[in-house]
């Protein structure tokens, strides 16, 4: 299924004879084995939601958290090369900064995301740097309501009502394509996330995880990204572990 | 940079003044600006038919006072900007006049060494209908429902808080601004000439001008 690139692989910004940059196309591997990153577009607000593989006993719970936020309305999860996210999103906090100084208004989402796509794409452009190695969703709500986008190395920017990406993100969708993204709010999205992520963690069942949600609403976190309160954390787990049990019954009873 | 005095008489020599009355008044449908058209230098009258309601977007526009030369600068530097800021907008939505304002602030306070500029900034937009900020000398803004300034609004601060009513009609409210307007350029050497007004509605934008047969008691 991979195809090499027989010698238009080596340097970034190469066209291949059938117009591909390989390295862009590489960096998407590096995303592939990421924890899986979700993202959910809700009739009231965003939840983000990621999956932290744990990979030492010493790392504290708790701390070192993956979602992170750009401005206050704004929150990005990514999977991939962490320290690629990390700047990818101080890129967004300083877009976002060098807007509101000029204008006085926080930036809406589609303008943020056009501008981070802008700066994405151009690591694509020269074979002195490598394209970013993570895929980043941005979940944010403007006065035009929630939005929801998910941004490849490529540069390449779409709007969803639902994303995922990293290691599970093909079981991931198929649960999020399940859903009703017009009908649902914050607080049963919060459940639905932690399930998915529950379930995508198939796919890197020899490691544990840690759950991480965020969400933005403006009835529950005044259109703030905020990481979900640590009850509704608890409550979220607990779901997302019963269906898991209430599965394994029904397979008890069958058999 | 020494001390925080403002020094009025900034023009360089043989530049030229917009000694001026200008206003801007929010009414039911939308706003309405008003201004004179006197240009001077020292007290020749440079230009005794100018402008001084220059358009910024669709339904913004903006009254100048001050030096000439800094405002007509300051607007074209707003226009280009919020030419930019719209086109990366949703394709059916508009600047607010917020942003404009705000963009005149900016640009105002962190040149306030180099400009004396006194500037109205007033507009129509779906979300928040007709509004008025008033960006003086220093660059500070004021978001007001009507906003007078220039040399010539001096004089009329008394009888424009006794006469200005909320929500007036079209008809009213010109009829306020040209009285308003009519007194300044009597009181005022540095203003004359015609009075220009721009209406902003949801309908766009309409002109009208009075001449002093009209407006002269």
């Amino acid at each position: 299924m991979t195809s090499i690139g027989t010698g238009y692989d080596l340097s970034n910004s190469v066209f291949s004879p059938d117009g591909r940059n390989f390295q862009v196309e590489y960096a998407m591997k590096a995303v592939e084995n990421g924890g899986t990153s979700i993202g959910l577009k809700c009739k009231d607000g965003i939840v983000l939601a990621v999956e932290k593989i744990i990979n030492s006993k010493l790392l504290v719970p708790g701390k070192n958290k993956r979602i992170q936020t750009i401005d206050r309305h704004i929150g990005v999860v990514y999977s991939g090369l962490l320290p690629d996210g990390r700047h990818f999103v101080n890129r967004g906090r300083d877009e976002a900064q060098s807007f509101k100084s000029i204008y006085k208004t926080p930036i809406s989402v589609p303008h943020l995301m056009d501008r981070l796509g802008i700066y994405v794409q151009n690591y694509t452009c020269y074979n002195s740097v490598r394209p970013f190695g993570v895929v980043s969703i941005v979940g944010g709500i403007d006065d035009n309501g929630p939005h929801l986008y998910m941004i490849e190395p490529s540069g390449t920017c779409w709007g969803y009502s639902g994303a995922a990406t990293g290691k599970g993100r093909q079981t991931a969708k198929s649960e999020l394509e399940k859903l009703n993204y017009e009908e649902l709010t914050v607080r049963e999205a919060v459940k639905a996330a932690a399930k998915i992520i529950h379930q995508a963690h198939e796919d890197n069942k020899d490691k544990d995880y840690e759950l991480e949600i965020s969400w933005i609403s403006l009835d529950e976190t005044k259109g703030r990204h905020e990481f979900i309160p640590d009850d509704l954390l608890e409550e979220a787990k607990k779901y997302a572990e019963e269906e898991d049990d209430e599965d394994e019954d029904d397979e008890e009873m069958e058999s | 940079m020494n001390g925080i005095s403002v020094d009025i008489n900034h023009l360089k020599k043989g530049e030229v003044n917009l000694g001026t009355s200008i206003m801007a008044v929010k009414f039911k449908d939308g706003v309405i600006l008003g201004a004179d058209s006197r240009t001077t230098t020292g007290s020749y009258i440079a230009n005794r038919v100018t402008d001084k309601l220059t358009q910024i977007h669709d339904t913004i526009y903006c009254c100048r006072s001050g030096s000439a030369a800094d405002t007509q600068a300051v607007a074209d530097m707003v226009k280009y900007y919020l030419q930019i800021y719209a086109s990366q907008l949703p394709f059916d939505e508009k600047p607010t006049t917020e942003v404009a304002a705000n963009v005149f602030q900016e640009i105002c306070y962190n040149n306030k060494d180099n400009l004396s500029a006194g500037i109205i900034c007033a507009g129509y937009d779906s979300k928040n209908k007709g509004s008025v900020y008033s960006i003086p000398i220093g660059g500070s803004i004021h978001k007001q429902d009507y906003a007078i300034a220039g040399s010539g609004s001096t004089f009329i601060y008394g009888w424009c808080n006794e006469n200005f009513k909320q929500e007036m009609e079209q008809d009213e409210c010109v009829a306020f601004i040209k009285t308003a307007l009519s007194e300044a350029i009597k009181w005022d050497g540095s203003s004359g000439g015609l009075i220009r007004m721009v209406i902003l509605t949801e309908k766009g934008v309409e002109r009208k001008v009075f001449y002093p047969e009209d407006y002269q008691k």
